[in-house]
């Protein structure tokens, strides 16, 4: 039927997908995939921006003037769904990828992520999720153009051909454009069925594409939460307990008042509303508030008591079993030599580039959102309590993301604005300053680790043992079932050891603290890639390895930990010789369905001054749609890992937050930044995640490297709490 | 509160806000020029840089007072017109931009290094640049899209 060969059928049997629906004023349109009816969808839909739209489910939209859209149901945060997810639609139906435009899709239940249960881009589930639905959007939209088309001209559907949005009859010549036939096809039933493509022919799919999203990013034009503009718009900052936990006891605003410009003061649930006209009147009026606080039960909660409450825990506190195997404590106790650590590591702020916001509006009994969210059902749900009216009278606007990691998952900015909005009685934009966002964010737990391994006289590790003491982002946020004792995010990648040991045993002691708790990039991964590769290190040290070799040696043959791990050491040049005081260390992570190993060459300085100067990163994500993306995502991914290895930490002081702004919360600079190397490993499976996976091997890379480099195990993050500066 | 005026793109604007605002907040809450962004609010992470009669300043911590009678270039006056800066076009070829946030004030910066060294290596683009925080990670591409621009401008002459 078409220029490219296809193959198997596939039901298109997703709820609503069928729905068909009539709209005044121009031709027939096929309703937008809608089973909650959200009324902003369907002033999308019907849009008077060509004579005809053909629109046969939530994603796709062709006009009269040959115009493809793809809207986009996840939040751009950096991470190229803008780009990556229309490739998808593209690639099936044919459309010239020059001519592609996207807009971010509603809040709607039709956009439900079905690997998270909500309208949320997070866990490096984007191109996981719509690997198939929105390939099979761009062939439902494919095959009615294509059956307009043949009833048109008389022809079999099955002799005609469709490239660069140009439906084709070579045996009579006759062709015509996805313009054209775009409201003949919107008469068309929606197919029970269709043919996706053989990756085979892919012509887009695998190819490296320029981001959709640069131009507007290089002229001061893309639209982020903070840039959102209305007319009336007031601009807001919320004061909130420095002490965690602590509440409002009184506050006096009448100097907040006195200042230009400043229009309201409340009290919203998080903390006091300085309502102003503009960002600088409403700091103002912040520095003239006066707030007396009630700072509850963890005044005296501080870093150094958590250390100790954590030891405590790993001696005292109930273990759960995350994973066993064999006897590990027998063959410890039968070993000829034992090793044994201590691993710590800190809580971790996101400090996205732009701070917590958001800019809400309620008018006539609908409250709009503009948020930059990366979870549209929540920000739903929140404003929809918070103005007090129906679900379906809340929209939600997505703007462009100034990064995420996982932070803007949470609703906490959008209960804000929606809050001020409603005190306020006129659209209100929140900003919270720099150190409001590293203050009150939601940290990447600290924890504490003991291992122990067992080294046999022959060399060979016959026990691996890992307890790990910490706080449960699922316990401080009450997502924990009765009785569950383990936080799977709390001991991922430590439960989950690619090597063939026959006797293993991971424990966790949940030891939870008034620290506000929340997913940061690759979550548990962070960490315990970390704690697991760096004491891998240590026992392969103990047994006399070489660390890559112990590691391959170890894999079974068929695992993709091997093909990671092997292409990795090659690129790297894993066992030439380097320049004097330079070492290389390598570690090996799967993280949210993929693959991925990094070796990093570093330095170490007489004055312990480490510098990372190139890192090889092999990935097997399966599938690629871009490969230009995955490349960015893995030096991305980097990045954040070795910014947080070099310096970052949160720490605590009389139950405040010590760190506020870049200044004590350093994050890496461009001096800083190695040459990175992606390797993309084509292993043919189904598609892995890309944002996440580069994060966790880094730190165990850079710490192998530096313990070859000195001998000395890294076994505290960062390396300035493990005696090292970066260079 | 002061009437201040300025000129921003090589246009003339008048505000009427208090004279210890700084610019960046002046650029974003009356003029409405967006482009330029709040990262830290203390000269700590280069978002917010704007150029002052040519030279990069921080924004942030920038008076709106200081800026009066002098001349203002931000992103959204980078470009020519239609014809996107060497840099512009380089971040795209590039594909520097994840999030996005942080590459106005990279391209000022950037701009204001070509402006005075015209062929930079590695270690000028570094030291330059270095107050220009970057949480994607995007350094590497940053390196390769400052000297694409600088060579297609030495090329154009």
């Amino acid at each position: 039927m078409s220029a490219s060969t296809t193959n198997r059928p596939t039901r298109t049997t997703r709820r609503g997908f069928l729905k068909a629906s009539a709209v005044a004023g121009g031709g027939l349109l096929l309703g937008l995939r809608l089973p909650t009816g959200g009324r902003y969808a369907q002033a999308a839909a019907s849009r008077p921006d060509g004579d005809a739209e053909l629109a046969p489910n939530a994603w796709v939209r062709i006009t009269g003037d040959d115009q493809v859209t793809v809207l986009v149901d996840r939040s751009e945060m950096g991470q190229g769904v803008m780009t990556a997810l229309p490739m998808l639609v593209a690639e099936e139906v044919e459309a010239d990828w020059e001519r592609i435009k996207t807009e971010f899709a509603p809040a709607d239940s039709a956009y439900t992520n079905s690997l998270l249960g909500r309208q949320a881009t997070g866990g490096s589930t984007a191109i996981r999720n719509a690997w198939r639905p929105l390939r099979e959007a761009g062939a439902t939209a494919k095959e009615m153009l294509v059956a307009a088309a043949a009833d048109r001209w008389g022809v079999e559907a099955q002799e005609c051909e469709v490239a660069d949005q140009v439906v084709s009859h070579p045996g009579s010549g006759r062709s015509a454009t996805f313009g054209d036939l775009a409201a003949a096809a919107a008469g068309r039933p929606v197919p029970e069925a269709v043919f996706l493509k053989e990756p085979r022919n892919f012509r887009l799919l695998g190819t490296a594409r320029d981001r959709l999203d640069a131009p507007a990013k290089v002229d001061g034009s893309a639209r982020f939460g903070m840039d959102v503009q209305l007319d009336g718009l007031l601009t807001a900052q919320v004061v909130r307990c420095p002490v965690l936990g602590g509440k409002v006891q009184s506050f006096d605003s009448s100097e907040a008042k006195r200042v230009p410009g400043v229009k309201q003061v409340v009290e919203i649930d998080s903390g006091i509303a300085v309502i102003a006209e503009g960002f600088w009147p409403a700091h103002k009026g912040r520095e003239a508030l006066s707030v007396a606080w009630d700072y509850g039960e963890h005044a005296d909660l501080s870093s150094a008591g958590i250390e100790g409450q954590f030891r405590q825990a790993a001696d005292e506190g109930e273990a759960a079993i995350a994973h066993s195997e064999g006897d590990a404590a027998g063959a410890l106790e039968a070993a000829a030599a034992t090793v044994e650590a201590e691993y710590e590591v800190p809580f971790l702020a996101h400090a996205c580039m732009e701070p917590m916001n958001c800019t809400a509006r309620i008018e006539d009994d609908v409250c709009e959102v503009w948020a930059p969210t990366q979870d549209q059902t929540s920000t739903q749900e929140v404003a929809a309590e918070i103005s007090g009216l129906p679900k379906d009278n809340v929209q939600v606007h997505t703007t462009y993301l100034g990064g995420g990691f996982g932070r803007r998952s949470h609703t906490d900015f959008a209960a804000d604005a929606v809050a001020c909005a409603k005190a306020a009685g006129a659209p209100v934009k929140v900003i919270w300053t720099r150190e409001d966002t590293t203050r009150h964010d939601r940290y990447r737990p600290a924890t504490y680790n003991r291992l122990s391994a067992a080294v046999d006289s022959g060399g060979s590790v016959s026990a691996w043992r890992h307890r790990i003491v910490g706080p449960s982002i699922m316990a401080y946020n009450d997502m924990l079932q009765e009785g569950q004792q383990i936080d799977p995010s709390s001991v991922e990648a430590a439960d989950a050891l690619p090597y063939g040991l026959a006797n293993i045993h991971v424990d966790y002691v949940m030891a939870n603290t008034p620290v506000p708790l929340w997913w940061w990039r690759s979550v548990g991964n962070s960490q315990n890639g970390f704690i697991r590769e760096a004491f891998f290190d240590e026992v392969a040290a103990a047994a006399d390895a070489d660390p890559y070799e112990l590691r391959r040696r170890l894999v079974p043959e068929e695992d993709r930990h091997r093909g990671v791990l092997e292409r990795a050491a090659r690129e790297a040049g894993w066992g030439t010789s380097l320049p004097e005081g330079r070492a290389r260390g390598i570690a090996v992570v799967k993280s949210f369905g993929s693959y991925c190993a990094e070796v990093a060459e570093v330095s170490v300085s007489a004055n312990r001054e480490v510098r990372v100067h190139r890192v090889d990163v092999a990935i097997d994500c399966g599938a690629v749609v871009n490969p230009e993306i995955v490349a960015e995502q893995m030096e991305s991914g980097v990045v954040y890992g070795l910014s947080a290895a070099f310096g970052e930490a949160i720490t605590v002081s009389r139950g405040q937050v010590e760190q506020a702004n870049f200044d004590d919360y350093p994050i890496m600079t461009i001096d800083q930044m190695p040459e990175v190397r992606v390797h993309i490993v084509d292993s043919g499976e189904d598609p892995g995640g890309i944002g996440e996976p580069g994060t966790p091997p880094i730190a165990p890379a850079v710490a192998n490297a530096v313990h070859a480099a000195t001998g000395e195990p890294v076994r505290r993050l960062p390396l300035t709490r493990a005696g090292f500066q970066p260079a | 509160m002061t009437a201040v005026s300025l000129t921003v793109n090589g246009e003339t604007y008048e505000a009427d806000v208090a004279s210890d605002t700084p610019l960046l907040w002046v650029l974003r809450d009356n003029l409405g020029l967006t482009g330029t962004k709040y990262g830290c609010g203390i000269a700590e992470c280069g978002a917010c840089t704007v150029h002052l009669d040519g030279q990069p300043v921080r924004s942030c911590t920038t008076a709106v007072s200081q800026a009066q009678g002098r001349s203002v270039t931000t992103v959204e006056g980078l470009a020519d017109n239609a014809d996107l800066h060497p840099l512009q076009a380089a971040w795209i070829a590039e594909n520097v931009p994840q999030c996005g946030f942080c590459q106005s004030g990279q391209l000022m910066s950037a701009a204001a290094l070509l402006a005075r060294n015209p062929n930079p290596g590695d270690a000028d683009i570094d030291a330059a640049l270095r107050g220009n925080l970057c949480r994607c990670g995007t350094y590497q591409r940053i390196r390769r899209a400052v000297g694409r621009a600088a060579r297609d401008m030495q090329e154009q002459g």
